[in-house]
């Protein structure tokens, strides 16, 4: 089981006086999971950690059940885009991918046929055969996608990938990470775009100041979060009704009609509470068109937790 | 595992896929022009020279000129030119990717690292033994070139001729061996390569007058050892000069001695070179 996950046991890592993380503990199964967290709030150390790039200070860590000290075997299986921006100088992007696969000691046509395959992937066929160093931001951050899925892993790390991207670009790569997640891979994205993670993701670390504060399914998350109410968008044809019967009820805190009259945005300390009276007030005559939470997102989830500013929407 | 049992094929095929992302960057390191000046500076001097003694009529002294090689060889190019060729060189095989922020892609590729120091040191000695070793050649043609075919035939294949040149140029490999381990040592575990540059520099030059131990933890002392023609008395000698004083070989080893000790000694030197490249962390922010 163990030989399926990303495992830290109580790890952490200090730069010096610097905290990087401080005693994570997580478990990361196949799918897209993301990590999420202002800058410095320790998302890279993450990743460079579960890819063996740092050390950890105290700890372990386990990939696909090897350790990050033995690179000969983890890189057969993980593949890790980096957020530096830079590259081995005078490299054409197929030179780039290729020479990569070359030093797995793939013969040129295995080696050719991988980068190839890679280069088309990310969409940069076309460009494969130019400098690097003539590359936009978003062709750049594509040829490393390249690079660290050429050889097939089971384990993709991708440290911000949709930088730099424009909206069509960014659109294909989400559905890339579907796709690769489908196939069973492991894909660990690291975020500071809420709004995108969110839909992306199977599972969420949320990370601040170099502490894990959440893990889970976001949904699973918001429900732990007992302090802040439940809010539920419900789109009706009788609102007030609704709203009343509703604040009879004493885990409700609030329901309020919507501006447009066409529903109702209710706060409730029990949610499956609420849905049962839903249901109950449907069979009374109330045509309820949808039901919706309105605060499990992540952003919503992150300014519980953390109490400051989210990062950017 | 069994020394038999190790997967030699992939690493010969690792390190030849290093070689071929490496050799072109270790020919032209970051700003290294002045390698080549460096090393084809005396190439060009000897042309100067023979093409003086041309216009005088091509009488030159065969002797002299062997002493004046042997002196240029010892003084400049071993402690000088092939010095801090290596330095330019080899310093920068892991510095330079660091400071370029690129060596983090050869650890994420699955290479072992012990496998990553051997592909690169073999970049650089490929590099530096190209380009030291022509100028060797260059040297010994540009030096001798003005003198008559007959006299040239008779250095080369009745006198040393020959054996000296194979021994200068087995001395500038060896040079190019032991001073780039050296160099890629110290690329690895100083952040600033000029001090240790400096320190490796004095301790070369005052080898001579080091305990009979401690002689033996150096590069120039297998080189002198090696060298097929001795410094001229004059200069070594007699007037008691700062470059007498760097010429002195009290107790020289025998060739087989020299050579193993300088492959015992860049063993070693890359030894602790692959324990520092697998203790190694990616952190560009401090650099």
């Amino acid at each position: 089981m163990n030989d399926q996950r990303i495992i830290f046991e109580d790890v952490s890592k200090f730069y010096g006086e610097v905290l990087g993380v401080n005693r994570v503990n997580l478990s990361i199964p196949p799918g897209i999971t993301s990590l999420v967290g202002p800058n410095g709030s320790g998302k890279t150390t993450l990743m460079n950690l579960m890819t063996g790039l740092v050390r950890p200070s105290s700890g372990r860590i386990t990939v696909l059940g090897m350790s990050t000290d033995e690179p000969e075997r983890l890189f057969r299986k993980v593949g890790y885009c980096t957020q530096f921006d830079s590259f081995p100088k005078g490299l054409t992007g197929y030179q780039f991918v290729y020479s990569y696969l070359r030093l797995f000691g793939h013969p040129h046509p295995v080696a050719d046929q991988l980068a190839t395959q890679a280069i088309e992937r990310v969409n940069l066929g076309e460009a494969a055969h130019r400098q690097i160093a003539g590359y936009s931001k978003g062709m750049r951050q594509r040829i490393k996608l390249a690079q660290a899925m050429c050889h097939q892993p089971s384990a993709l790390v991708l440290d911000e990938p949709l930088n730099g991207l424009d909206p069509l670009i960014r659109a294909e790569t989400i559905a890339l990470f579907r796709s690769l997640a489908q196939e069973g891979l492991h894909v660990i994205i690291s975020s500071h775009v809420l709004h995108e993670v969110d839909t992306l993701s199977d599972q969420v670390v949320l990370l601040s100041n170099g502490y894990v504060v959440a893990e889970g399914q976001i949904h699973g998350v918001r429900e732990e979060i007992h302090e802040h109410p439940m809010q539920i968008l419900i789109r009706c044809n009788k609102p007030s009704e609704l709203a009343s019967r509703a604040f009879c009820e004493d885990y409700m805190v609030e329901a309020r009609i919507l501006p447009d009259g066409q529903g109702v945005l209710a706060k409730t300390r029990d949610a499956d509470r609420f849905y049962l009276l839903l249901n109950r007030l449907a069979q009374s005559g109330i045509e309820i068109e949808s039901v919706a939470p309105a605060d499990d997102d992540v952003l919503s989830v992150y300014e519980y937790l953390i109490g400051e500013e989210a990062p950017t929407k | 595992m069994s020394f038999s049992r190790l997967p030699w094929a992939l690493w010969r095929a690792q390190i030849l896929a290093l070689l071929r992302l490496e050799v072109k960057k270790s020919f032209w390191t970051r700003r290294g022009a002045w390698i080549y000046l460096l090393a084809f500076a005396p190439a060009v001097l000897y042309a100067a020279h023979s093409f003086i003694e041309l216009k005088n009529g091509g009488r030159g002294d065969l002797g002299e000129d062997t002493h004046i090689f042997a002196t240029v060889f010892q003084f400049f190019f071993l402690r000088l030119a092939i010095f801090f060729g290596c330095v330019g060189i080899f310093v920068n095989l892991f510095r330079g990717e660091v400071l370029d922020k690129s060596l983090h892609y050869y650890f994420l590729a699955p290479l072992r690292r012990e496998v990553l120091v051997v592909g690169k040191f073999l970049s650089g000695l490929l590099a530096a033994s190209v380009i030291f070793c022509s100028s060797t050649l260059l040297q010994f043609i540009a030096l001798y070139c003005y003198f008559s075919s007959n006299t040239i035939q008779n250095y080369l294949f009745h006198g040393h001729g020959l054996q000296h040149l194979a021994a200068y140029l087995g001395v500038t490999l060896l040079a190019c061996v032991g001073y780039g381990s050296v160099f890629l040592a110290a690329g690895l575990l100083f952040r600033n390569p000029l001090i240790v540059t400096v320190i490796i520099l004095l301790w070369e030059a005052v080898n001579g007058f080091l305990p009979a131990l401690l002689q033996k933890v150096s590069v120039i002392f297998y080189l002198k050892s090696l060298c097929p023609v001795a410094i001229p008395e004059s200069i070594s000698s007699e007037r008691g000069n700062i470059l007498s004083l760097i010429a002195v070989n009290p107790t020289p080893a025998t060739p087989a001695t020299a050579i193993l000790g300088l492959l015992v000694l860049c063993a070693a030197v890359l030894a602790l070179s692959t324990r520092q490249v697998r203790r190694l962390q990616i952190d560009y922010g401090r650099e």
